[in-house]
């Protein structure tokens, strides 16, 4: 199924849950999806017949511009063979977001890497710790703002 | 008699323990002997790989992507540089596509040599990994040839090459393809259908296909679970399109379909499929200049790009934003080990100590690539 007839279809059921569909080139095609429905529009995305999306090929978490932080799903359909990409846009003051793990289990891992690399906060995720980074390390590295802190547990760091 | 007494325990295994091939530690709760519960911890061989890359130029993370799945650096590099190239819209010459191929799949021979050698050392059998790392180290040397180094290359560019390949390469190539061919045949009737190793890994940690799928797991840990999918094929990049060769799947010759062994065998196999794309595209690489598209200067407009390929040990994944200028604005890495070491827990669960084991190394996990 193209990305357009997706766009119709999930419009048609979630109204304004579905944000803008982005078709400018080089980028791929993707579409937004407001961050408190993902988990309702990722469920329909899996179950629906037509679209079959049985895999989460990647979770990226990205600082998106002043304001936001995104969340964007690399989906593809196993059984179909198409692929969509879908982003949410986080609001960095409130980076809170509904978890897919049980939609998808590969998102467990991947939400708490970005989580962890990132900040923001999957709600309902299972097991939302730090992946990558020490327990007990501050801040999100990959934050444009981020700073790299001069001492961690009484260590200088030397870059 | 008075009822024994029996408590859980927590057991670490790692990050210093040689079966987790590299530093990885896995908590396990046990009952006895059995497993009641895997908790992987990661981390340990974290290098900040994005936050490195946003701060240097495109040319420049291609090192770098190299030591991320240290035993199979080629298909890191292709993965990579396919992305940045998708983003700047160049066309490559059909020469260094050919070669591009040749070179992953070596590293594919050389990847899955190491995987069968070290899980025969995890059984106990040490013989077959002396045998492994001989054999992979004759495709090490293919790679030292052609440009200098045997582990970790900078060897594909954006737009090209680093070096054009000689007729010595050539030569020695189709040589190793006439010596493999009855070197799987002996590790294969040393260590396949060994019975000692079927008793180990047949009908130990079966992981059904519909959960790999939903937990992302991908390469040659999913069509184990019988699950027909390569990207090679399902979703061609580069040239594979142009070569015939077969998708290995775990039929359940031995043990059941999804179970160690058959996770195990798929790599075996694979070998064999690998000689069959390097045979046919040795004799029909094109004449050309392997350096005629690499751009002066890597300046991609705005935009993003995320490819996806088949690396030895799974989907390998690079999702790039540009905004625009010199350095990438993001890099993520979607490693095929991360993914696959996810449902450890799920499918160890009720199995002994030992098992576990045999487990992890039918993932075939490199850290390098698990923590970035």
């Amino acid at each position: 199924m193209e990305i357009n007839e997706i766009y119709i279809k999930l419009k048609s059921v979630f109204g304004d849950g579905i944000g803008e569909l982005k078709t400018d080139l080089p980028v791929r095609p993707f579409l937004f999806v407001d961050a408190s429905k993902i988990d309702a529009v990722a469920l329909f995305l899996r179950d629906e017949e037509s679209l079959q999306f049985d895999n989460l090929s990647c979770l990226s978490g990205v600082d998106y511009d002043k304001d936001n932080l995104a969340v964007v799903y690399h989906l593809c359909s196993y059984s179909l063979g198409h692929q969509l990409v879908v982003k949410c846009l986080v609001p960095k003051q409130d980076p809170k977001i509904k978890s897919v793990a049980d939609v998808w289990a590969a998102a467990e891992w991947h939400e708490r890497e970005a989580f962890d690399l990132v900040g923001m906060i999957f709600e309902g995720n299972p097991d939302l710790r730090r992946i990558l980074l020490p327990e007990d390390w501050e801040g999100h590295p990959l934050r444009k703002d981020y700073k790299v802190p001069e001492f961690y547990n009484g260590m200088k760091i030397p870059y | 008699m008075a009822e024994l007494r029996t408590e859980e325990m927590i057991l670490n295994m790692g990050p210093q323990h040689p079966s987790t091939h590299g530093v990885l530690r896995l908590v396990l709760t046990l009952n006895g002997e059995i497993v009641e519960e895997v908790k992987p911890v990661l981390g340990y061989l974290h290098r900040c790989f994005e936050k490195h890359a946003e701060a240097m130029t495109y040319p420049q993370v291609i090192p770098y992507t190299d030591r991320m799945d240290y035993l199979n650096a080629m298909s890191n590099e292709l993965a990579y540089v396919l992305a940045v190239e998708k983003l700047l819209g160049i066309e490559v010459p059909e020469r260094v596509e050919y070669i591009r191929v040749i070179m992953s799949e070596l590293q594919r021979i050389a990847s899955h040599l190491v995987a069968i050698g070290t899980y025969g050392n995890d059984s106990g059998a040490m013989t077959p990994f002396l045998y492994c790392f001989m054999d992979r180290e004759k495709v090490l040397e293919l790679f030292e040839i052609v440009c200098g180094a045997r582990m970790l290359y900078n060897y594909i560019w954006v737009g090209g090459l680093s070096h054009d390949i000689t007729p010595e390469f050539i030569t020695k190539t189709k040589e190793l393809i006439k010596y493999l061919r009855p070197r799987m045949k002996m590790i294969n009737n040393l260590l396949s259908y060994n019975k000692i190793f079927i008793e180990r890994t047949a009908k130990i940690g079966i992981l059904p296909p519909e959960v790999a799928i939903n937990a992302g797991v991908s390469g040659p840990t999913l069509r184990g679970s019988g699950v027909k999918y390569d990207l090679r094929k399902s979703d061609p990049y580069s040239i594979y399109n142009k070569f015939d060769f077969d998708i290995c799947v775990g039929t359940g010759e031995r043990g059941v379909v999804g179970d160690c062994w058959n996770r195990y065998i798929v790599r075996a196999y694979e070998i064999e499929q690998s000689l069959r794309i390097i045979e046919q595209a040795i004799d029909s690489i094109p004449e050309g200049d392997v350096q005629s598209a690499v751009p002066k200067r890597v300046k991609p407009v705005a935009g993003e790009s995320y490819v996806r390929t088949e690396s030895p040990k799974g989907e390998l994944g690079y999702y790039i934003i540009s905004d625009g200028s010199l350095n990438p604005y993001r890099v993520k890495a979607r490693s095929p080990s991360f993914c696959n070491i996810s449902v450890i827990n799920q499918i160890s669960r009720g199995h002994m100590i030992a098992d576990v084991v045999m487990i992890l190394g039918s993932f075939d996990i490199v850290l390098g690539c698990i923590d970035r």
